[in-house]
């Protein structure tokens, strides 16, 4: 759907650079990449470095850097354009557990047409649209930063460097730390979580993110996609977009 | 980022953190921060750098790693709205770097697998 946006744009002087942030890298992204056979540069980012250097929490999300290299909107939730979330009937034969993922998936709030509006105002106003910010507004609403935050960055460094060395104990240690150090980081959740899978999840290894029906002692974070979700509220999931 | 030293090039350095280490400090876009003893004979030394910038170390003593942490001293996730230099493979291997593209309207859209 980028891909899309970014044939409508790029002559108007707007680049798409997307980034796949996954700890398992190449092998997993490489087929959605091809399956979208971008023009644009499409990045592979293992270590989560958009975490660190840029403040993503949480995905899909957007940052603008205008033509001087300026960032004028900091990381948040992004949509492309013409793009919509699903909101079929869902197969009979889903796992009960994938069901009710995709139930609370659906009651997600985000304004996918405000975010366009803002997007198509930026390539026709430039650093004159009303949705682009002053560089203080941008450093204050990039996420915070505190040690305890800067810390999960580094464990989360080294559990996705143990966990793609073999060490799946010691990365599963570095991954709880982290996101005990930071759990507004639902990426740094989402990531761990999509790692380890029961049989029953089949060709959705990557999505089930729980443990399975039973085994609830063997799932070694402490909450997962579900639950979390639950917990927190679908409407809080991503934060509302503030032009 | 993480190393099995706490000396390190300046190279692995800036492509860890994205801090570039000069005579004048340690850099980030248009900041630079003053740390003395941060560059000896052209190697970082990541302690005492670490320190100045606000990043935790972590260290992982089976492994014989160190994690190291993001900057803090600003006390967001961005330190000024120069955008950080960004280096990463493109999906065909190839090294791609973010500062390539200036003088385009860049957006950049994180997204997973997962």
């Amino acid at each position: 759907m980028w891909q899309a946006f970014r044939k409508e744009v790029f002559p108007k002087g707007l680049e798409v650079v997307t980034v796949g942030m996954d700890t398992l890298g190449f092998e997993s992204c490489v087929p959605f990449i091809e399956a979208a056979q971008p023009e644009h540069p499409s990045l592979i980012d293992v270590n989560h470095v958009m975490a660190e250097r840029f403040g993503v929490v949480n995905i899909p999300n957007g940052i603008w850097i205008n033509e001087e290299g300026v960032i004028v909107r900091p990381a948040e939730p992004a949509y492309p354009p013409g793009g919509a979330a699903g909101r079929g009937a869902l197969p009979d034969e889903l796992p009960q557990r994938m069901k009710d993922i995709f139930t609370e998936a659906m009651k997600i709030s985000n304004d996918r047409t405000l975010y366009a509006q803002a997007l198509y105002d930026w390539v026709e106003n430039g650093d004159k649209s009303r949705f682009v910010l002053s560089p203080d507004e941008v450093v204050n609403r990039s996420a915070q930063r505190d040690t305890s935050s800067a810390r999960a960055a580094a464990h989360f460094a080294l559990a996705q460097h143990l966990w793609n060395d073999g060490h799946r104990d010691a990365a599963i240690r570095h991954f709880r730390e982290c996101h005990r150090l930071q759990p507004e980081n639902i990426s740094y959740k989402r990531q761990a979580w999509s790692l380890i899978a029961p049989p029953e999840a089949g060709p959705f290894t990557r999505f089930w993110q729980g443990p399975g029906d039973g085994a609830e002692n063997d799932w070694p974070f402490e909450s997962d996609w579900l639950s979390e979700i639950r917990e927190m509220g679908p409407e809080n999931y991503y934060p509302e977009f503030k032009p | 980022m993480i190393s099995n030293s706490l000396t390190v090039s300046r190279e692995e350095f800036a492509t860890g953190t994205g801090w570039d280490m000069k005579p004048e400090g340690a850099c980030l876009g248009e900041i630079c921060v003053p740390v003395p003893g941060g560059l000896i004979d052209g190697a970082v030394n990541v302690s005492v750098v670490a320190e100045k910038l606000g990043m935790p170390i972590v260290h992982d003593e089976e492994a014989g790693l160190w994690g190291i942490g993001s900057a803090t001293f600003a006390g967001h996730a961005l330190s000024s709205a120069t955008a950080p230099e960004l280096e990463l493979p493109d999906w065909k291997g190839n090294t791609f770097q973010l500062s390539s593209l200036r003088g385009k309207k860049v957006v950049v859209i994180s997204w997973a697998p997962y």
